[in-house]
């Protein structure tokens, strides 16, 4: 009846994961019981569960994306106490199973439930106001993608109390995940999570790649577009079409496990190493998939706060294109040591080696911009600044291992791990983070406080480099990752350093935490009454702060790059209309939430063998789509009325910023509307 | 100068406040398809990696029957051209016609899929199914993968014959049956690539 | 009955010609390729091979233009352009995954 599952599932006998289990069980209650105590279930569904508003879908993203990161920062800190304790005779306080476990969590938890939704939630916010759109192009697949992402990560937390997680790594290579040496749940939480999220990440890409190439305003042809949208766009193509290889590899294994079939098993005619090379053809992309939206916001970012149109627009455009057409042709590099011969190897070295050449490109254009520009350090420019010079060291230690002589030594050592994080946390995560403070105002309608926003980045700095630097050091020596103990002591005194690093991460997340409390508490005075709090130069600091539902009253007409910048130098920046029209948006539905509700309890049900509620699942989300797509009747009109009244409300907050502040300063530079 | 005050104008008249969703639906379908194109190519690719771990066990001169296989060929390649006149039909606003060439294209896929799973259940039984090599395990998959597409895509012809009835001939119903016309001729263009690499270069 | 249909969209832009011509192509093209297999005519490996595989790539361009109504005009750029880039990238997994995988089966199986 219930499959697999029993009792015994819940890991009783282990005290430090039924700690965990208890301390997220309390927390989900709190959290219930708030929703509760201030009445906020009808809001909550009314208003973010169904909408489909792209704005509120983003914001749902990151949401989901900083709660995972704080699932995989505790994962991280385990894994930093374990090993700095676990050196010699002592053993720490993880057993290897346990430990195996949390790494196996921690990376599959930061690439695809946080760096994924992150930037998938920058770009819902962003995307369509920069192209001067009212929304993406399927809005209701974008709610589908969404909550498909979240009953993945679902999937990943509720395998801490209700069996096990896989102890295979986040990039689960064969034959160690096959049946036979993986006998648990483990690999069947980790190979559910990643489908299901999988198919939201596809459908996104689809969605965005319309957006961007059919939705654009007026006048913005391709070479118009902000630099953040052609970032969005490489990106989403590299989505659509390495996703499809991920699907592929985890559906092999899939039937491996449950029909015993041979792809990848050592016997009976199973190719192992082809596992890891479907794996990589998806995983290297996915990794360019992860950076080129954060070098999206830098570009923005750098041009806002310097005051400066961004340097080298063309370059950047065919930066960012060599960038991912080259990234489909690296993938080797993540498996030199797995012994194909000299030529393919040399092959994919050089192709390694000369992608690093257009992101040089996109720092010296960073440079230049920032060059006899007026610089404004607010905290989206901390986190750049720490981005270039953090990040040019690790990119520096990728072209070196790019030459397979060099790889053959320090392959999955120590210093591999601080190559990749170096890329991951200064490069991708900094730039959510400068996306994050740069557009919260817009989204939200108030700005994060700068202090704490400051304190946090330099505690990330700090901690950064305290916790990886001495891993490149650990690499050189020899150490191999993923170790619960090692023998040799020498190691410890630098595994220590990284323990303390980690825990000055772990302020910098406080502080971050604190930020939003004390931002939240101080939003009444602080509330952004234009909407271009930064004197931004795109579109998106046209609207209101939060924007109207329909983001513009009128479809702006653009003639230059930065559209906002070239509109307020002509002074037609906030006019008004002659007249206003209906306006159709897609109605709210609970349908997506619904199908994500579905897909959870389909792919707990594979995971623990229950036939028929999988069966009756599928059924059910099969059920959903003919539903939805037999019904014609999913747009709402906002009356002319409400948009002429939502407007005249918008106007009034100009006016009383223009008559607050003294004449000619920047920042009040053409708010009067032009009668 | 001239592309901004057209621009102006079409704008003033409201163009592009109302993007054509329909287009829309197209494209982005076609970009799906794309997406299912890698899926495949990944299939294929593990195939040609796999196909001759034959474990001791059957190849595909033991196993494959050719003219068998030129008989789904030649369903399918029926069906992508009766589809084709349904659609035709649809233009013309003939929902009669329609339903008729919709409906032999419905038996035609249904036939496919019928020769597919006798094979499977044929080749299952003599106890050649996928888990008896490496190179099955890919024929299975392979076959099996594009044979559950078709499968998908009778489903969503028996909804849309469904919506003709209840609907007629909206736009909404024309855009969906367009849809599902890109969809049913991927089906067939993957279809050369699987009888070609795997049951041609299979017996060779 | 002849008459090339192209509606507001551009999405659909057949015609019973353009059927009619890609089903007869097909049915050559198909019928060519198993003959090839099933007969031999005492040809090489490798000429049957390119001819099986020739005749794929033909029948799936007929497929891309009767059925599908790709072509060089504006209304389908798009199209054609996501179906090329596609394709290349498909032809770097699938020659690269046979490059790599018969160095690595050649020198670890």
């Amino acid at each position: 009846m219930f499959g697999k599952l029993s009792l015994s599932a819940v890991p009783y006998h282990n005290p430090i994961t039924m700690g965990a289990v208890v301390g997220s069980i309390l927390l989900a209650v709190l959290i219930l019981a708030l929703i509760t105590y201030f009445r906020k279930w009808t809001s909550l569904w009314k208003e973010w569960l169904t909408s489909l508003d792209h704005k509120r879908i983003g914001i749902m993203y990151i949401v989901l994306a900083l709660v995972m990161l704080l699932r995989g920062f505790s994962d991280a800190i385990m894994m930093r106490a374990q090993q700095a304790l676990a050196a010699g005779m002592s053993h720490g306080y993880l057993p290897p199973d346990h430990f195996n476990q949390i790494f196996s969590a921690h990376g599959t938890i930061m690439i695809i439930f946080v760096a994924m939704p992150f930037l998938v939630g920058l770009m819902n916010i962003v995307i369509p106001p920069q192209i001067g759109a009212r929304d993406v192009a399927f809005p209701f697949l974008n709610s589908v993608s969404l909550w498909l992402t979240a009953a993945g990560a679902l999937l990943v937390m509720v395998s801490l109390g209700v069996g096990e997680f896989s102890k295979a790594g986040w990039s689960g290579y064969a034959p160690l995940t096959e049946l036979q040496y993986s006998p648990g749940t483990g690999v069947d939480y980790w190979i559910w999570a990643l489908q299901i999220a999988g198919v939201g990440s596809l459908m996104t890409s689809i969605n965005f790649l319309v957006t961007i190439l059919k939705m654009r305003a007026p006048g913005m042809t391709l070479m118009r577009m902000p630099i953040f949208v052609w970032t969005a766009l490489a990106t989403t193509l590299l989505m659509l079409l390495s996703f499809p290889v991920l699907t592929a590899a985890l559906a092999l294994v899939t039937l491996d496990r449950y029909l015993g079939m041979h792809f990848f098993s050592n016997t009976l005619g199973g190719n192992m190493m082809m596992y890891a090379n479907l794996f990589w053809m998806w995983g290297h992309p996915e990794v360019y998939i992860v950076i080129l939206p954060a070098f999206g916001v830098f570009s923005e970012v750098v041009a806002t706060f310097s005051g400066k149109r961004l340097f080298g627009y063309t370059s950047m455009v065919y930066a960012t294109a060599a960038i991912m057409i080259l990234s489909f042709a690296v993938w080797v590099h993540h498996f030199f040591t797995m012994g194909a011969g000299p030529d393919v190897n040399t092959f994919f070295g050089i192709t390694t080696m000369i992608i690093a050449v257009p992101t040089g490109v996109k720092i010296f254009n960073w440079l230049f911009t920032m060059y006899q520009g007026r610089i404004r350090f607010t905290t989206p420019m901390y986190w750049t600044l720490g981005f270039i010079t953090t990040f040019a060291v690790g990119g520096m230690t990728g072209v070196l291992l790019a030459a397979p002589a060099a790889d053959y030594v320090l392959h999955n050592s120590l210093f591999l791990i601080a190559h990749f994080h170096n890329m991951l946390i200064p490069g991708a995560l900094f730039g959510y983070f400068a996306g994050y403070s740069y557009w919260f105002p817009k989204a939200i309608g108030f700005p994060l406080n700068e202090k704490w926003g400051k304190r946090a980045f330099w505690c990330w700095l700090i901690g950064f480099y305290l916790a990886f630097m001495p891993l490149y050091v650990l690499g050189f020596m020899g150490m191999p990752r993923r170790m619960a103990h090692y023998a040799n002591t020498a190691w410890q005194p630098y595994l220590i350093i990284a323990a303390g690093g980690a825990a000055v991460i772990l302020v910098g997340i406080l502080c971050q935490i604190v930020q939003l409390i004390v931002s939240i508490r101080e939003r009444h005075e602080t509330r952004d009454l234009t909407g271009d709090p930064w004197n931004g130069r795109t579109l998106e600091w046209a609207m209101s702060s939060p924007p109207a539902v329909y983001n513009f009253v009128k479809t702006p007409v653009v003639h230059d790059i930065d559209a906002f910048t070239d509109m307020k130098e002509k002074g037609i920046a906030y006019q008004k209309p002659d007249r206003y029209h209906d306006i159709h948006m897609p109605r709210n539905t609970g349908a997506g939430f619904v199908n994500g509700v579905l897909a959870f309890v389909f792919g707990f049900a594979m995971i623990w063998y229950i036939w028929w509620l999988a069966i009756l699942c599928a059924l059910g989300m099969l059920a959903g789509v003919v539903a939805r797509a037999s019904d014609d009747d999913t747009d709402y009109i906002v009356p002319a009325a409400e948009v002429e009244r939502i407007e005249n409300c918008r106007h009034m907050e100009l006016a009383s910023v223009a008559m607050n502040r003294p004449a000619g300063g920047r920042a009040t530079q053409n708010i009067l509307p032009q009668e | 100068m001239t592309a901004d005050t057209s621009t102006i104008d079409a704008v003033a008249a409201g163009e592009f406040e109302h993007p054509d969703p329909i287009a829309n639906q197209a494209f982005g379908f076609w970009l799906y398809i794309m997406s299912d194109l890698v899926l495949f190519a990944a299939i294929f690719a593990t195939y040609a990696v796999l196909a001759h771990n034959y474990a001791g066990g059957p190849t595909g001169k033991d196993l494959f029957y050719l003219p068998y296989a030129f008989g789904e060929t030649m369903l399918l390649l029926f069906s992508s051209t009766t589809y084709g006149l349904a659609m035709l039909a649809t233009h013309k606003a003939k929902r009669g016609v329609a339903m008729t060439w919709l409906t032999v294209t419905f038996l035609l896929g249904l036939g496919f899929v019928s020769m597919e799973i006798h094979e499977f259940h044929h080749l299952i039984l003599n106890g050649n199914g996928p888990e008896r090599s490496g190179f099955l395990s890919a024929f299975f998959t392979l076959v099996g993968t594009h044979g559950t597409h078709v499968a998908f895509g009778l489903i969503w012809m028996a909804v849309m014959m469904g919506q003709l009835i209840t609907k007629g001939l909206t736009p909404p119903v024309q855009s969906r049956l367009i849809r599902l016309g890109i969809f049913w001729h991927f089906l067939d263009i993957v279809w050369v690539g699987v009888f070609t690499v795997v049951y041609l270069m299979g017996v060779m | 009955m002849n008459q090339t249909v192209i509606d507001s969209a551009g999405a659909s832009r057949g015609s019973f010609k353009s059927y009619a011509s890609g089903f007869i192509l097909s049915i050559v093209l198909t019928a060519m390729a198993f003959l090839l297999v099933m007969q031999g005519w005492g040809l090489p490996r490798w000429a049957v091979l390119s001819g099986i595989l020739g005749a794929a790539v033909v029948q799936i361009l007929v497929h891309l233009h009767y059925f599908l109504h790709l072509d060089t005009s504006s209304e389908v750029h798009w199209n054609v352009v996501a179906l090329v880039f596609t394709v290349l990238i498909i032809i770097l997994f699938v020659g690269g995954t046979l490059w790599i995988m018969s160095s690595l089966n050649y020198r670890m199986m």
